[in-house]
């Protein structure tokens, strides 16, 4: 296997990514400063106290840590992947014992004035820690727990994460079944994984009695066009018991389980409640900076509803209600044509190599900054229950940006032959 | 094959979702324009409910500080239009610079939060504006409260209330920029108390500036608390008597209610009228006020030290019968007109063989000279002098001397009473009772607050405690006692020993040195004092206690530069204690006489 990596290819670095990169980070800097920008006040460029300055100190060190990357060996990549893992799920679980809290997670080691966010880096991590799994090959005899020692890569820091309160982070994890259903995984899987979301939004939004009725007339249905098929009956018995069972539990963990405020935001999205104080507020606030901007924006520094910080977060998880107010509609297809484009390149790129490894971690980071992407605009716009992630470059952040950078120039290094 | 379907399904299904997503946000900023309103609309302002501060009460519910409503031209920055510069100049009387600068000032602090552009405008001013307003955008009136003062009186004691400064903002994130604090007096102690807490409002604006409603129906809102109420020990009466007794005269009285530590009233003359520290007035009256050469801002009451006079012997008299110096029936003989040191005569004046009661009637010098050399030379118990001294010196700290006491009185001073190492440096270690003997007789390096003398006559009236003078005596309301300064604190003096004192004291008032203390009905028990003072005239000394069998008030009064304690502190405190005891004055003659007195 590894004399695929060794094989010669003319690629290179592939500047296409390396272009969006820097267009995404370029965006994401021009917004900071504009959410920190003081109409007709003192904005020094170099004023440290100011999160642009800062931001400028992630980027320049980033791209440093970008440039040490390519020059590593892959092979020394691919050969420490396993102890990388080790190594972040141990951050993981110092976190739970040092770590600082801030707004509600635990989830932050606190060095002198700054804070790393180890999750960030776990996520690189568990992608090169599957990619090396996969990439080791099983025989037959240990294929059949191939998906469950994977399953169990991805599930160990998604425990240790939640166990930090960080539901937003630990979510992002399952982004890896993009990775598996690629590699294989029975689709089956993840159409269930479909159906127990479906029955969770009904059981949520209506009540118990809507997703047994629904599940009982579908079970009926069943039943009487496999009325001859012993085999079937018997699975179709299964099945109903399963799913009734699985939506009373949907309500017992909805109502023990999660926190209060997680409630409210779950409540918010399914329409449920109106709390304009908390979550709604925040929603309402951020849909009317985004919807405000119009087709062209309000124009760069002009936004009104992002400088009165009506918007929370407006520099890190909201940075995209600064974009969408000042840049209108134009600004949104631009930043989605960057996203795109970037995970549909390293998608691409994946599938044409040779190298498996290539592959399997390609995957893994694509998976990871579509969710990142898609979840963090969603909640935005309101398509997504508000939880706490970054827009990957963009958002203002060391441990977010240095760890996509990372899982991006990893990726640019194995690919470059 | 398998594999490149998959791919082919992962890319379609980040494709539909990219599809939904640009769709959603196509008809959230363009097509839906009710989000451009929103935002329009969404010109909320904050408006700060500034809560009226508690009102404080004397403690018969008299009121002493209320609130009268005020106005506030706030300005946002970013909010300001072109607008008619001169008919806002006409309106506030201010020039076209001030304009300008007060703005640029409200820029620096922000250009997005509301600023005060105009402290205190007047009602009319304030009715004038509001009807026009719509012609100011960025400009609104916030509405506030002042502090005012229906009696002019007690000024030292309530303190002000003035705006916060970078310290305050810094030390308490409460505040913000024109809030206000009580920066001294029963204002500043109780400031967390008095203060409520802050509320706002959040309201849309339309583009004429006028409010359109509450945003979110209010649900932003928070309801402004507002201050707790305070009763004081003070007695308005008894506060107000006493301010009028001591114009045109330098001094303070202190009286307080010795079973309980109160005060019930505490002057300092010359004063000022609270009334001028207020609003918009103040830094112009406070400059002022802390330039007259009379210093009406100084408390005399709690900062000024003063030789206590005669009035320390009954202190000394009482440490000399705890440490068996004297008995009651001790007799000192002053044969040659006085304490002889050497060729120096302490003078007296020739009262011949005395015991301590004749002694405090009559205040004789030598008799309290003899006793505190006697004291100090006491070597039965005491080795050196300096050990008879440090205990001496421990004596009168038991009684309150020397120290501060730390209840809400604004910025106290504890005197001074000189260590044993003092005149070990002083006089190189040789010294010994006759050294210091001047303070037997309250003369000397011994300098007291008027608040410690009327605290000693609390120890006297009470037997051989105190409890520490404080000034407010209930918070919220009036059955809900302050608690915080109801210890006892037993002096090192024995019981008997003040009943014996107090003896004396009633001779003083009876046939001696104090007789124009005497009130109708009432046995008053007293001792006076001449201060001797270094720069004029002596300073004229009364301490009171009445009535002498079951002690209601102690009243301690000095006049600068009065002379004798018999002639002026005596007749004033004796006004006050009837005052105080019988709720009118029957001498008004004397009563008028001592108003029109004048030490200036």
């Amino acid at each position: 296997m590894y004399n695929d990596l060794n094989r010669k290819n003319t690629k290179g670095i592939d500047a296409r990514l390396l272009f969006y990169y820097i267009a995404l980070v370029f965006i994401g800097w021009i917004t900071i400063y504009s959410t920190c920008y003081i109409p007709d006040g003192v904005n020094a460029l170099f004023d440290i106290s100011k999160p642009y300055c800062k931001q400028l100190i992630w980027i320049g060190t980033s791209l440093l840590l970008g440039v040490i990357i390519l020059l590593i060996d892959k092979q020394i990549i691919q050969n420490y992947a396993y102890y990388f893992y080790i190594f972040c799920l141990f951050l993981l679980v110092l976190v739970l014992i040092i770590g600082t809290e801030i707004s509600g997670a635990k989830a932050w080691i606190k060095i002198g004035d700054f804070s790393i966010q180890p999750t960030e880096f776990m996520k690189v991590a568990t992608a090169l820690a599957l990619a090396k799994f996969f990439n080791e090959g099983k025989t037959s005899a240990e294929k059949r727990y191939v998906w469950l020692i994977a399953g169990g890569l991805v599930l160990l820091p998604i425990i240790v994460i939640l166990l930090q309160h960080d539901t937003g982070s630990a979510l992002v994890f399952l982004s890896f079944f993009i990775l598996f259903y690629r590699e294989g995984m029975s689709g089956m899987l993840l159409l269930l994984v479909f159906i127990a979301g479906v029955l969770t939004v009904i059981t949520l939004k209506f009540n118990e009695l809507y997703a047994i009725a629904l599940i009982t007339a579908v079970f009926i249905y069943f039943m009487i066009k496999n009325r001859t098929q012993k085999k079937l009956i018997k699975r179709n018995i299964i099945v109903f018991v399963i799913s009734i069972v699985f939506v009373f539990s949907v309500n017992l963990l909805y109502e023990n389980v999660l926190e209060p405020h997680q409630k409210i935001r779950v409540a918010t999205i399914l329409g449920q409640t109106s709390d304009p104080k908390g979550a709604d507020f925040n929603l309402n606030q951020s849909k009317i900076a985004i919807g405000s901007g119009g087709f062209f924006g309000k124009g760069y520094l002009k936004g009104t509803q992002t400088k009165l910080k009506f918007v929370p977060e407006q520099s890190t998880d909201f940075i995209f209600c600064a974009i969408g107010e000042e840049w209108g509609f134009m600004g949104t297809l631009v930043v989605f044509f960057f996203y795109l484009a970037l995970i549909y390149r390293i998608l691409l790129l994946s599938e044409k190599s040779r190298i498996s490894f290539v592959r399997y971690y390609g995957y893994g980071i694509a998976g990871i900054i579509a969710v990142h992407f898609f979840v963090n605009i969603g909640m935005t716009i309101g398509l997504v229950p508000i939880i706490g992630i970054p827009l990957p470059f963009l958002s203002y952040g060391g441990s977010s940006l240095w760890a996509f950078t990372t899982m991006l120039f990893i990726f640019i290094k194995l690919n470059d032959n | 094959m398998q594999d490149r379907k998959r791919y082919i399904v992962i890319l379609a299904v980040l494709a539909v979702l990219a599809v939904v997503y640009l769709v959603r946000l196509f008809n959230l900023q363009v097509l839906n324009k009710s989000y451009k309103e929103k935002a329009n609309q969404n010109a909320m302002r904050y408006i700060t409910e500034h809560p009226a501060r508690g009102l404080i009460y004397d403690r018969n519910d008299s009121l002493l500080v209320y609130n009268d409503a005020a106005y506030d031209i706030m300005v946002v920055p970013n909010e300001l239009r072109d607008f008619d510069t001169a008919e806002l100049c006409r309106v506030l009387d201010i020039t076209k610079e001030d304009v300008i600068r007060k703005i640029e000032k409200a820029k620096k602090y922000s250009v997005i939060l509301p600023s005060i552009f105009e402290q205190q405008i007047s009602k009319e001013d304030y009715g004038f504006l509001q009807e026009k307003m719509y012609e100011f955008p960025g400009f609104f009136v916030q509405n506030r409260t002042l502090r005012s003062y229906p009696n002019p009186i007690a000024a030292h004691i309530l303190g002000y209330v003035s705006e916060v400064n970078e310290q305050d903002m810094e030390n308490d994130n409460y505040y913000q920029m024109g809030d206000y604090i009580g920066k001294s007096g029963i204002e500043k102690a109780y400031e967390s108390v008095l203060r409520g807490e802050k509320g706002k409002r959040v309201v849309l604006v339309d583009v004429h500036n006028r409010e359109v409603g509450r945003y979110e129906n209010g649900a932003e809102d928070v309801v402004a608390k507002p201050g707790t109420s305070i009763w004081s020990t003070l007695d308005l009466q008894l506060q107000r008597y006493g301010e009028e007794l001591m114009a045109n005269k330098r001094g303070s009285i202190v009286a307080i209610e010795p079973k309980t530590g109160e005060i019930l009233c505490l002057i300092s003359s010359p004063t000022y009228d609270p009334n001028l520290l207020v609003g918009t007035a103040r830094p112009k009256n406070y400059a002022i006020l802390l330039e007259d050469s009379k210093k009406p801002l100084f408390n005399r009451a709690l900062m000024a030290s003063y030789p206590p006079g005669s009035t320390f012997k009954l202190a000394n008299g009482l440490i000399a019968l705890q440490d068996g110096i004297v008995t009651p029936s001790t007799i000192y003989s002053c044969s040659g007109g006085g304490y002889h040191i050497g060729s120096h005569v302490v003078h007296c004046h020739n009262c011949g063989g005395l015991n301590i009661y004749s002694a405090i009637q009559r205040s004789c010098n030598s008799y309290f000279c003899r006793a505190y050399y006697n004291i100090l030379s006491n070597r039965r118990k005491y080795k050196t002098v300096q050990e008879a001294y440090t205990a001496w010196l421990d004596y009168m700290h038991s009684m309150g001397f020397a120290q501060k006491y730390e209840t809400d009185l604004p910025y106290e001073l504890k005197g001074s009473i000189p260590s044993a190492d003092y005149f070990d440096k002083k006089y190189n270690k040789s010294w010994n009772g006759n050294t210091v003997v001047s303070m037997g007789i309250g003369q000397g390096e011994a300098a007291v607050t008027p608040l410690q003398m009327a605290n000693m006559l609390a120890v006297i009236a009470n037997q051989g405690y105190y409890i520490k003078p404080h000034i407010v005596k209930a918070i919220g309301r009036k059955d809900n006692p302050n608690t915080q300064f109801s210890e006892k604190i037993v002096s090192k003096i024995n019981p008997e020993h003040f009943r014996t004192v107090l003896e004396g004291m009633k001779m003083v008032v009876k046939a001696g040195t104090g007789r124009g203390a005497q009130i109708d009905g009432i046995s008053v028990a007293g001792k006076t004092g001449t201060a001797q003072n270094p720069h004029g005239a002596d300073h004229s000394v009364f301490a009171l206690i009445a009535p002498a069998d079951d002690p209601q008030i102690v009243i301690f009064c000095l006049v600068e530069n009065g002379g004798f304690g018999a002639s002026v502190a005596c007749p004033i405190a004796s006004l006050m204690a009837e005052k105080y005891l019988k709720g009118e004055v029957k001498r008004k003659d004397l009563e008028n006489s001592m108003k029109n007195l004048s030490f200036r």
